[in-house]
């Protein structure tokens, strides 16, 4: 097996507070930028930080969902593992949607919670939560911490559970006593737990039976996932795609693993993914899934999915396996060192025809949604000529982070990734307000052009968070595509409710004013000939810059597969 | 449709507090009930076993199990079907000492059903019977006409029939060296 054990790096031991060590145990950990919101019962570890503000940059968002949201597009955009704090009870609280997002979308994270001394748990104490208990089953793993001498233990293990295997995000609660006591601080990184296997061992005989199938196959297809990202695999399956001339499509989180501008790129697949690769993925023989979990959102009705094809699933989670597409061959592993394997036993190929069947029905798609979308000469602005205008002027090398709705998938539609790691959005949890502190976290993570892109609806679930981005004068450019409506809820009720638009419409307040409340600079547009000069202006500006966008107010995405229908059944209109 | 069984689970764990609540809520998730649960101790120090009975369709299960193996603290998970498992459930009925020396039928009761008498004082005795379900309940209805106080069944226990899984699952981690490291955290 993978776990070793290895003997661990040891630090001298001093007697210090467990505030201390967990300043400490964070440095030990390469930690140099913590997102967080004080509050009573994380005092003493807020005291401890004060003395190391040299060494940990520390950010005090304006409330803890923002800081777990920043701490998420800080890990997205860096690969390194995301840390928050929160005090007990509603500060800890605050961060559970934060942390169920970072869960169901596989990124690392340590949060680290203050909790009320270790006499008053389960008393119902000033600002007392069962944190444990609520934060289990979005958790990869926590622990609380009652003893001073457990801290280093405990935030070595969390570090080496949230990054390993299938990241996620870990929780480690301290009580106020602990942070108090004082221990022999000796710092142990952690290589290794019993009961925890990270990486599966790959199967060589798996690996033998994917290759025959590939090699065998007349219309192989690659669907790829956010696992090709975590793996840093994208060279590897670069090589893959080339050398066995197979089309490829990506996931919404697998966005950016993948050149767009490569020819036997075909798009993205799902709901409001590209036309080609929906309707392809009932017709090709060989279906490689690497790294990706076959989403409701991708897969559409289960019972008429690729049932023609024979499925590859590489994955590193061997619950994934069988989950909603059975696999004909899983190959359980890390997708790098898979690839790696299989690499050496896929033969050259050519699959002209098959490509040409994409190309055929991308054409469709770019007469009939594409074009109209991105460079349309009439009516108000288009989210996607936003999206497209933003994708040139930046060369397809910005990191985008966007919200949740009708933007996001205008986003992933229409932005042109370049380089990896260039997609920070929320997938699976669809979690409206996280473009803002994901995009400011990301910007401090990254020298790369951060844009967040949001609706006029997510911005104001997490608004706030403009003062963060003042404070620590975070050089990210935000891009409101404001259409004074919920617009992905709005065009469900146009499109299966009858057009009853049951509060979807809001009354906006003015964004521009409130960004130069916070100082930024900002600016708001109104008609086609001004959008060109004011991206301009934006990504020419030194600092950060508020960019809202007046859009069309009824517009719909397409194409979409109606919820439960097939993937065959995406519809252009 | 997928026809539901009777399945169990054997999990094995660290000795973690939150492991019972860590492992029931991705039952809970589910809106999957468990018919019983037992957790014990094991040859191996610092490792306890789930032992769980669930009626359930094998496709939901086995994703059920491979969640439980997931969880960090979790050092297997492993599921059965009925004809897999040897494994025993214990009940304690609790009957008026009167009724038991009024009725000489009783014992024999106690003693056809492989039941025996744990306890007899003077206002009650306790039976003790160790079984299936199924025993267990035949045992149940024919003591109750005589005045049962107090029943208690508990969950099932049970033990793989092949010698593999669990048996050289725990011989191998024997072998690994984290057990010193790792026993401090319980």
């Amino acid at each position: 097996m993978s776990t070793t054990v290895v003997k661990p790096k040891k630090v001298k031991a001093e007697s210090i507070t467990g505030s201390e060590a967990v300043i400490k145990s964070l440095l030990n950990e390469g930690v140099d930028t913590i997102f967080g919101y004080p509050g009573g019962a994380i005092m003493p570890i807020y005291d401890a930080l004060y003395g190391y503000e040299d060494k940990l940059t520390h950010v005090l968002t304006r409330h803890e969902q923002g800081a777990v949201h920043a701490a998420q597009g800080f890990s997205r955009a860096s690969g390194k593992t995301g840390v928050c704090f929160a005090t007990s009870g509603p500060g800890a609280t605050n961060l559970i949607t934060g942390i169920a997002d970072a869960h169901i979308d596989s990124t690392p994270l340590v949060c680290i919670t203050g909790q009320v001394p270790s006499g008053l748990l389960g008393t119902a104490a000033f600002q007392e939560i069962d944190i444990i208990g609520i934060s289990m089953p979005v958790t990869k793993w926590n622990f609380q911490v009652t003893r001073a001498e457990e801290i280093p233990e405990a935030i070595a293990k969390a570090f080496y559970i949230a990054r390993s295997g299938r990241p996620g995000p870990v929780l480690v609660d301290i009580t106020k006593d602990a942070q108090f006591a004082e221990l022999e601080y000796e710092y142990k990184e952690c290589k290794g737990i019993r009961s925890y296997k990270p990486t599966p061992e790959i199967d060589p005989v798996k690996i033998e039976e994917a290759a025959a199938l590939i090699n065998a196959a007349q219309k192989p297809f690659i669907l790829a996932g956010h696992g090709i990202l975590l793996a840093k695999a994208e060279k590897e399956m670069l090589e893959l795609v080339e050398k066995a001339e197979i089309p490829v499509a990506s996931t919404l989180l697998g966005l950016s693993a993948f050149p767009d501008s490569h020819p036997m790129y075909t798009g993205m697949l799902g709901m409001h993914g590209n036309y080609a690769p929906n309707i392809l993925t009932n017709q090709c023989d060989v279906l490689i899934a690497i790294g990706m979990r076959f989403d409701d959102r991708v897969t559409g009705d289960l019972n008429s999915y690729a049932k023609q094809a024979k499925v590859i699933h590489i994955e590193i989670d061997p619950s994934e396996i069988d989950k909603n597409v059975k696999a004909d061959i899983p190959v359980l592993g890390h997708a790098r060192e898979v690839l790696n394997e299989l690499l050496p036993l896929i033969k050259k190929n050519e699959h002209q025809e098959w490509l040409g069947e994409f190309a055929r029905l991308r054409e469709i798609e770019e007469e009939k949604i594409i074009k109209s979308d991105t460079i349309p000469t009439e009516g108000e602005i288009k989210m996607g000529e936003v999206v497209n205008l933003v994708s040139e002027k930046t060369k397809g090398e910005a990191i985008i982070v966007s919200d949740v709705g009708q933007h996001q998938m205008m986003s992933a539609r229409y932005y042109k990734f370049n380089e990896p790691d260039s997609h920070i959005t929320s997938g699976g949890l669809g979690t409206m307000g996280f473009a803002l502190p994901a995009s400011f976290g990301a910007q401090m993570a990254s020298d790369r052009q951060v844009v967040a892109v949001a609706g006029d609806g997510g911005i104001q679930m997490t608004i706030q968070e403009l003062g963060t981005i003042v404070q620590y004068n975070v050089p990210v450019k935000i891009i409101i595509l404001n259409n004074n409506f919920l617009g992905m809820v709005r065009q469900w009720q146009q499109l299966f409710f009858e057009r009853r638009y049951a509060s979807t419409e809001l009354v906006n307040p003015n964004f521009t004013e409130i960004a130069r409340g916070y100082g930024l600079a900002a600016q708001r547009i109104e008609t086609r000939e001004e959008l060109g000069g004011a991206i301009d202006e934006m990504l020419a500006h030194p600092g950060p810059y508020f960019l809202e966008v007046n859009v069309e107010k009824e517009e719909n995405i397409f194409p979409m597969i109606p919820s439960g229908s097939s993937v065959e059944d995406i519809r252009l209109e | 449709m997928e026809e539901k069984e009777i399945f169990t689970i054997s999990a094995l764990t660290e000795n973690r507090s939150g492991m019972l609540n860590a492992i029931s809520i991705i039952f809970t998730r589910r809106k999957m009930n468990i018919e019983a649960i037992n957790v014990s101790e094991t040859e191996v120090e610092g490792v306890s076993r789930f032992t769980i009975v669930v009626k359930e369709t094998f496709s939901r299960t086995e994703q059920v199990v491979k969640q439980i193996d997931k969880l960090v603290d979790v050092l297997g998970a492993f599921l059965y079907r009925e004809d897999e498992v040897y494994y025993q459930e214990i009940a304690m009925f609790k009957m008026d000492t009167k009724a038991f020396l009024d009725n000489n039928t009783i014992e024999g009761m106690v003693r056809n059903n492989g039941a025996r008498i744990l306890v007899i004082e003077k206002d009650h005795i306790i039976i003790e019977k160790t079984g299936h379900r199924k025993e267990i309940r035949e045992l149940r209805d024919q003591l109750e006409p005589y005045g049962l106080l107090e029943y208690v069944r508990s969950g099932r226990i049970a033990i793989s029939k092949s010698k593999r899984k669990t048996h050289v699952f725990l011989k191998e981690l024997e072998k690994t060296n984290y057990f010193e490291k790792e026993n401090k955290y319980q």
